[in-house]
């Protein structure tokens, strides 16, 4: 009971605390790609500290909505960094480790996030918030969609048995895995506001999603969110990591292994981080309409996966 | 209890097939389309490779070879000199659009794979699973012959769907008789020489090949 | 030995006529080969008939007299169109409508097909007869597509989707026999033999096999030309050169409906029950009446006898269906009749269709008195085929009905109203076309019309009276279709 409560403290803090490194990781490999020098690993660090010191300022009409929304937001994402396994499966929430209640988190974070953008009443936050339903309505039912193949697998629509089960079993090649991993990876660039769909990097009035959003807040509101979206970079890593690359996670009781689970992870952000930056690097983000076809096709990835695992994995 | 190993690769084999049948649905540059098609051969005689080396049934080796010449090399080199001389680059519009098709196609797949339960479960052979992508296979290309209004799409279509058949052949029978099998590939050649001739006819013809043009015979 | 002439001389004959098709006396050498083609024929029948079913090569051929019967058959056609084509083809191209190049891959491809046509008859195997049916289709395309109009490129390009789509449904059946077969007889090219097929087939898997049936029913049905599968063929009938429109209607869709009974017997066999059959019934009922119903909106004439094509493989394919001796008999006779008759009315509207420089059917009038060889040729083909006594198909059709009212007393109605319709459909055109009002002049020189003749005056000796050996002959294939 202790050791999981110990783990669980661990991984969240872990989390939490290196969410803006991987940020700050993934920036900096894209710099180097792109033949810049780069602000450091550390620079989304620096900006937090910055924001954290600024004294907020409030839209005349924002209601108590618009300063509730960045709290939780944070809640949210702090949540989903508590139940995926992501260094041992002997957590303390584990019970909780539900892959549908996992998308119903990020849903309640992103309606709040909308929410908050359409309540001051301009213009760009009422069409971000258009366009990041959009995009959500989208890939939502392709996430919940991946989701399905590893629960297929391992017959339960728990995380930490999903992980248990394709951990620890001889080696089998699942193309429904692997279709499965693809379609989570489209996924996860269109949640994240990636390029292809969304360029994090820009402010153009015309094409920008998420960044619309955050335009009216600012100092700890806007630290917050940036948190959050950091968090949520890295959470979607822990379930890909979870669901697709579960090696090196620790299964309870094995606390002399934990050091190792740390190598194993960081290893694996490191490599998926820099694999973020190239693929950033190399393709050009999509026309907003041309999103639901990228999202298409990763449902239909997903679907495949489901049939695949269906009709071939008896 | 999960299958063999090479069970396996045949599975992840077929898999690729699937994909590779919904990529053609989904493509809409012509020689993109004809390069899909020479994957498809390619993954094809490597998964009847790879049964002939479980089974060791060997006269699959032969049509694992025959598929490399005629539908890598042959066939798409044929259909390459075809679009490169009449210069046809895009096949702009389909008659439903993509997205539309691609859910379609899926309730195609989930169909033929319904339809293959029953089969494979008559089927002795190791590959019995991938019968249900191979019905699959056949329809998807029948599927991408109906939403095309150009016609080298539409004869890809009609390749990839005796790949279909063919890989259909490998996985519930571990492969029909050697005669059967160079007579069905003679067909083939013999076919896409055919429609290389018609489309120069057509094109002469009409200047286009778009089969719209190809619509005036109807009932009155 | 026969086999081996009546197989290699139209191979021969495709392959010299590839090189020498161009010049003068092609069509002459294409009437010879024929001849000899029909003249092999003639003497394999008289053994089979003399000695049953024979094996020849390992097995690679089979013989009995189902298919023998088809085999005189169409060597008979074949080599009568190729008679017609000789004046017919050079007339066309004096009238520049073909070149002498144009002329050569006519003769290599007609030869050609007639080798695939006796090739899927002949073929023990059923993987070479899907082959060989194929094959059929990829030689006639171009012929369809012959004079290079964008209507007969458009109806090619039907005919050659369409029926590739159907013959790969067919391929799958095909793959599904050999699945079930595969488990009796042990893999390798002895499963697909249909002689060891039958032998087995009451072991068959019934599951997979009526799957078979269905997929090669729907794939050799395109071929058939069975509705809703029907629309090529009116388009290629109509648009192609009138020599292949009469092999096409009177030989291709026996051939096409020949290996759906091969397999029909062996998934009767597999399956204890009437499935197949009733399958074969309702397709064939429902192709009567789609065709019926089309029949009287045809304007062009070629159209119109293409659209009684499919009726009547309705007929024989409801008459298959429903089985039986005196069904089956029914059926095959009216095959014979059907192919003799249709034939002879696309050598004589071909002609019509050439003097008057149009196909439309309102265009066509007063042939009786332009040309009364024609004239009198259309009008009594017509008759036959529409099962006026005492012509052969009178004889099938009321076989068939009387046959149908015994057993299956809801179809008979509607047969005869769809018979009834497309009586008065092709009559009124004809009629007018025969004997309607018309301001052109005699023509000069009759028309050869001898193939015609022949054609018709043995359809009506089957219709008064069928020799003893030829009603064993369809005895013992009845019996071999059950």
């Amino acid at each position: 009971m202790i050791q999981s409560l110990l783990s669980q403290a661990l991984q969240t803090v872990l989390i939490v605390a290196l969410a803006p490194l991987l940020l700050g990781w993934v920036n900096q490999c894209r710099a180097w790609l792109q033949n810049k020098s780069g602000a450091g690993v550390l620079q989304p660090y620096r900006v937090l500290h910055k924001l954290f010191h600024k004294d907020a300022v409030l839209a005349e009409h924002a209601s108590s909505l618009f300063r509730m929304a960045p709290y939780l937001q944070f809640g949210c994402m702090m949540l989903v960094a508590s139940i995926v396994p992501i260094l041992a499966t002997d957590l303390a929430f584990s019970a909780a480790a539900d892959v549908i209640a996992l998308v119903g988190l990020f849903a309640l974070a992103r309606l709040f996030a909308a929410l908050a953008a359409m309540d001051v009443g301009t213009a760009f936050g009422s069409m971000g918030a258009r366009r990041e339903m959009l995009v959500a309505c989208l890939a939502e039912p392709a996430l919940l969609m991946v989701l399905f193949t590893p629960v297929l697998i391992a017959q339960s629509t728990s995380l930490t048995t999903i992980v248990e089960t394709i951990a620890h079993r001889e080696f089998v090649l699942y193309p429904s895995l692997a279709f499965a991993a693809v379609a989570f990876y489209m996924v996860a660039l269109a949640e994240n506001a990636r390029i292809p769909v969304d360029n994090p990097a820009t402010h153009l009035e015309l094409t920008m999603i998420h960044e619309a959003m955050t335009l009216e807040y600012s100092a700890r509101h806007l630290a917050l969110i940036e948190w959050a979206s950091a968090m949520k970079l890295l959470n979607y890593s822990a379930i890909g990591i979870a669901l697709f690359l579960p090696w090196g996670i620790v299964t309870a009781g094995d606390w002399l292994l934990m050091p190792l689970a740390l190598v194993a992870l960081s290893l694996k952000l490191l490599v998926g981080g820099a694999g973020l930056a190239l693929v950033e690097t190399l393709s050009a983000k999509l026309r907003i309409f041309r999103a639901p076809e990228f999202l298409g096709t990763a449902f239909l990835l997903a679907v495949l996966g489901i049939l695949v695992r269906l009709a071939l994995e008896r | 209890m999960p299958p063999s190993f090479s069970g396996q690769l045949i599975n992840v084999l077929a898999a690729l097939l699937l994909l590779i049948a919904f990529a053609m649905l989904s493509q809409r540059r012509v020689l993109s389309l004809v390069y899909l098609f020479a994957w498809q051969g390619l993954v094809l005689s490597v998964s009847t490779a790879v049964v002939a080396y479980s089974t060791g049934q060997h006269h699959l080796y032969y049509s694992a070879v025959l598929t490399v010449v005629l539908k890598v090399f042959a066939l798409p080199w044929i259909l390459h000199r075809l679009i490169i001389r009449l210069n046809v680059k895009w096949d702009r519009e389909t008659l439903i659009n993509i997205p539309t098709t691609m859910m379609i196609g899926i309730v195609v797949v989930i169909f033929s794979l319904n339809l293959a339960l029953p089969i494979s479960e008559q089927a002795s052979t190791v590959t019995r699973h991938s019968l249900g992508v191979a019905i699959a296979c056949v329809l998807l290309s029948f599927l991408m012959m109906i939403t095309r209004r150009k016609a080298i799409p539409q004869v890809v279509g009609f390749l990839a769907m005796e790949n279909g058949l063919f890989f259909a052949a490998t996985s519930a029978t571990y492969g029909m008789p050697m005669v059967v099998e160079l007579g069905v590939a003679l067909d083939v050649l013999v076919g896409t020489f055919i429609f290389g001739i018609f489309f120069f006819q057509i094109r002469e013809t009409f200047d286009s090949l778009d089969t719209r043009h190809l619509e005036k015979l109807k009932e009155r | 030995m026969e086999l081996i002439v009546l197989l290699g001389m139209p191979l021969a004959g495709g392959l010299l006529l590839a090189l020498y098709g161009h010049k003068d006396r092609a069509g002459e050498l294409s009437a010879v080969m024929s001849f000899l083609t029909l003249a092999a024929a003639a003497v394999l029948t008289a053994r089979i008939v003399g000695e049953g079913p024979i094996r020849v090569l390992g097995e690679m051929f089979f013989v009995d007299s189902f298919n023998v019967f088809l085999v005189a058959l169409t060597a008979f056609v074949g080599f009568t169109t190729s008679l017609f084509s000789l004046p017919y083809m050079r007339n066309e191209q004096h009238a520049g409508k073909l070149t002498p190049a144009r002329l050569r891959l006519y003769h290599s491809m007609f030869q050609l097909f007639m080798f695939t046509m006796l090739l899927a008859l002949l073929t023990n195997n059923l993987g070479i007869l899907w082959v060989a049916m194929e094959a059929a289709t990829l030689t006639t395309v171009l012929l369809v597509s012959l004079y290079r109009t964008p209507a007969s490129l458009e109806a090619a390009w039907k005919y050659f989707i369409l029926c590739g789509v159907g013959i790969a449904q067919a391929l799958f059946g095909t793959i599904l026999l050999y699945l079930a077969a595969e488990k009796v007889l042990g893999a390798g090219g002895n499963a697909l033999l249909w002689t060891h097929l039958n032998e087995v087939k009451g072991q068959l898997e019934p599951t997979v096999v009526s799957l078979a049936f269905v997929f090669l029913l729907v794939g050799y049905g395109t071929k058939v030309g069975l509705a809703p599968l029907h629309s090529w063929l009116p388009d290629a009938h109509a648009e192609g050169p009138t020599p292949v429109s009469a092999v096409l209607s009177g030989l291709l869709l026996n051939v096409a409906l020949y290996a759906v009974v091969r397999t029909k017997v062996l998934v009767d066999g597999a399956l204890q029950n009437g499935v197949a059959g009733n399958l074969m019934m309702g397709f064939g009922l429902f192709s009567v009446v789609v065709a019926a119903f089309f029949l009287s909106r045809q304007k062009d004439v070629k159209r119109l006898f293409a659209y009684s094509s499919i009726e009547h493989m309705g007929i024989v394919t409801f008459a298959f269906g429903m089985g039986g001796a005196v069904a089956t008999f029914a059926a095959l006779l009216h095959m014979t009749v059907h192919s003799l008759t249709k034939s002879a009315i696309f050598f004589t509207v071909g002609h019509a269709a050439q003097k008057s420089g149009t196909q439309l059917i309102a265009d066509i009038r007063g042939l009786v008195v332009t040309n009364p060889t024609i004239g009198w040729g259309l009008m009594l083909g017509s008759l036959a085929i529409l099962g006026i006594p005492p012509f052969g198909v009178f004889a099938s059709e009321f076989l068939i009905l009387t046959t149908a009212m015994h057993e299956h007393p809801w179809a008979t109605p509607i047969l005869l109203v769809a018979l009834g319709v497309a009586f008065a459909a092709v009559f009124g055109k004809v009629q007018t076309m025969v004997f309607g009002e018309t301001s052109g002049k005699r023509l000069p020189h009759p028309p050869a019309l001898i193939p015609v003749f022949v054609h018709l005056a043995l359809v009506l000796l089957l219709g008064l009276f069928i020799p003893p050996y030829l009603a064993d002959w369809y005895r013992q294939a009845a019996r071999l279709i059950g």
